[in-house]
């Protein structure tokens, strides 16, 4: 039972730490690369700004999908579509914003447009002149789809490895789709050439601060979100569901509008992290929804360690600082390495690096106390001769009580 | 027969499951208030008779009624959990990763829906039946306590926990004993007993001991249908009971 309380305690201490960083890193980050002289040893070059402000986006894509399969069992194989929509409706607002600065030079229709032979502005871009309009999109388009597919997916109850494989379904169609060029979002190219945002340079050092510094922070209120989620009733009910679905319905609880509820928040937060990484890139396209992306971010949360909100983001952090030194030495190898990385942590670090550092501290003898409870089965008050009978009685069916999640008959 | 003062009617009740009839012209009522003991070989039905009761299996045929008028043909797990019908199942079902105390309060009866849950602050009235549970169950000491660090016999007593945390007018109790000790048997036939007092139950076991102790009527099923039904002693007595499940 102290178990409990000290691992609580230590969760929410670890919580506080990563916002206080992030924050911190929001302050502190800016001034060091537009204050400092490039000579002094605080300086912070701007493509390390950018690359950073590129993995926190992805720490907040992480941090999304762990919410649904970390502490909801959902994997969804297909978080990258709620990610690169976020992305084409910030990218849209960008292209926007080019105004007659194309180099076809026409101030009504973006340049793929005018390469396409479009007459007019299509019906669904219009409002994306304006930024809260696209904000509005950003939110609202990844959480209606994840209503909508939720919804359906849910209530027919599809789960495990169906759920996932229609996810990514989901996420392949969408990239079929985006490749179109009469879809109306630039086709294979994408969007791109983005000039301003809210009327700054995109391509300037400040403008790149601001926004390593709201990834900062958005990537900061998404923690405590999370946390806030996890935490609450709520939260309970959904690892609750993870656990053991069956019973939650047997008390009378929606097992399919708790899982609805956390797929839409969490696509919703992958969106924000597609917004705030386009114009860090540069670019969006359809290569975004591609289903192997959305695998990469399953093995950020796995490496981090699923179901702890810290985890996630370390992983991805982690991940895409290895991949971008990895591609740099041994480009060829990199998806090898991604994918004997992602072996090992499953059989070695089944909680991933959050897990790993938690049985190393002080936990562990607390944990271990635990596990020969389990081992044994029994509680030093049963007299085991008793449990013998009962085997023998009902077999098989007393041996099965790992903490893992059990299927209700 | 009438449904009136009824608190579970099933009559002519069939399913079959790939050709396979797991139930087969079932009919069965339960007395508002009374705890009815099942027994049966395996595969006579009990489970799948449960599985009916509390809308996980729609029957082919027949019908089914809780409280004299509600036809639970038509509902689906959660609402028929809502109108007041908990189950406990065969193999103890409890949520492993939270402690006793989150188990309970899951279960504790107030609204179902996600924001409330989202916003939930404990109160302290609620606190107070999570502690009065603690000592029916007796886990008032692992409160804090994961459930999965739960010897098998205490699992199966905070699931009893949290049915009573639910606070149905009808309680399922599948194989309550099973992986008990004498002692715990006893003490759960006793809380049963006490637990009947208010409620209307129905409790499937094979252990004759337990069913004994709970001193109730027994309706023996076999091959999906009533084969007999009456006191302990009358349904042990008879032939066709002795012949298919006790054994000569």
């Amino acid at each position: 039972m102290i178990t409990g309380r000290f691992f609580a305690a230590g969760a929410d201490r670890r919580i506080a730490i990563t916002i206080f960083i992030l924050l911190a890193a929001a302050i502190i980050v800016p001034p060091l690369n537009l204050a400092v002289s490039p000579a002094s040893a605080f300086y912070v070059p701007s493509y390390i700004v950018a690359l950073t402000g590129k993995y926190l986006c992805y720490a907040l894509l992480a941090l999304a999908l762990d919410l649904v399969w970390g502490y909801c069992g959902i994997l969804s194989l297909g978080h990258g579509a709620f990610f690169a929509l976020g992305g084409y409706a910030m990218g849209m607002y960008l292209m926007r914003q080019i105004g007659s600065r194309g180099v076809y030079g026409n101030p009504l229709l973006p340049d793929f447009m005018v390469f396409l032979n479009y007459k007019e502005l299509p019906w669904f871009w219009y409002g994306f002149d304006h930024f809260w309009f696209a904000a509005i999109m950003v939110l609202a388009v990844p959480g209606l789809l994840a209503f909508v597919f939720g919804w359906f997916a849910f209530r027919s109850r599809v789960t495990g490895v169906y759920l996932s494989i229609i996810t990514q379904a989901m996420t392949y169609a969408l990239l079929l789709a985006f490749f179109r060029n009469d879809m109306g979002f630039g086709g294979n190219n994408g969007l791109t050439d983005f000039k301003d945002i809210l009327g700054f340079n995109v391509q300037a050092d400040a403008t790149r601060s601001a926004l390593f510094a709201a990834s900062a922070i958005t990537l900061a209120l998404a923690v405590f979100v999370t946390w806030a989620i996890v935490g609450s009733k709520y939260g309970k009910l959904l690892m609750a569901v993870r656990d053991a679905e069956s019973r939650t319905r047997f008390l009378g609880w929606r097992a399919e509008n708790v899982k609805l509820f956390a797929f839409t928040v969490s696509a919703v937060m992958a969106g924000i992290a597609g917004a705030l990484y386009v114009p860090q890139v540069g670019i969006i396209n359809p290569g975004e929804f591609e289903p192997s992306n959305s695998i990469e971010v399953v093995v950020w949360a796995a490496v981090g360690g699923r179901g702890t909100i810290v985890g996630p983001i370390i992983g991805a952090l982690l991940v895409n600082a290895g991949k971008s030194w990895f591609t740099g030495v041994l480009p060829e190898f990199w998806l090898f390495a991604l994918g004997g990385l992602f072996v090992a942590v499953t059989l070695f670090l089944p909680k991933g690096i959050i897990g790993m550092w938690d049985s190393w501290r002080g936990n562990a003898k607390a944990m271990r106390a635990a596990s020969i409870a389990e081992e044994a089965g029994t509680d030093p008050d049963v007299p085991p001769a008793k449990i013998v009978r009962s085997a023998a009685r009902t077999p098989g069916d007393w041996s099965a009580s790992g903490p893992e999640p059990q299927p209700a008959e | 027969m009438s449904k009136s003062n009824t608190i579970l009617y099933l009559d002519g009740v069939s399913v079959s499951f790939d050709g396979f009839r797991a139930i087969n012209n079932l009919s069965l009522v339960l007395d508002k208030g009374e705890m009815r003991a099942i027994i049966g070989p395996n595969g006579a039905g009990k489970t799948t008779m449960m599985d009916i009761v509390t809308g996980k299996t729609r029957p082919d045929q027949g019908e089914v009624f809780f409280d004299g008028q509600v036809d639970l043909t038509k509902h689906d797990e959660a609402e028929i959990a809502m109108m007041g019908i908990g189950r406990k199942f065969q193999k103890p079902t409890v949520f492993e990763s939270h402690t006793i105390e989150e188990n309970l309060m899951l279960a504790l009866k107030g609204p179902r829906s996600i924001f409330p849950a989202l916003f939930h602050r404990r109160s302290v009235a609620e606190a107070r039946q999570i502690d009065d549970i603690l000592g029916i169950i007796r886990l008032g000491d692992k409160r804090d306590e994961l459930a999965a660090n739960l010897s098998h016999g205490q699992k199966q007593w905070l699931e009893i926990g949290m049915l009573l945390a639910q606070d149905p007018k009808l309680l399922l109790v599948d194989e309550p004993v099973a992986g008990m000790t004498d002692a715990e048997t006893e003490e759960t036939a006793r809380l049963l007993r006490d637990i009947a007092r208010d409620h209307s139950v129905i409790v499937v076991e094979h252990d004759m001991h337990f069913v004994r102790e709970l001193g109730v009527k027994v309706t023996c099923l076999h091959e999906g249908s009533v084969l007999s039904e009456g006191s302990l002693d009358f349904v042990s007595a008879d032939e066709r009971v002795v012949e298919v499940y006790l054994g000569r």
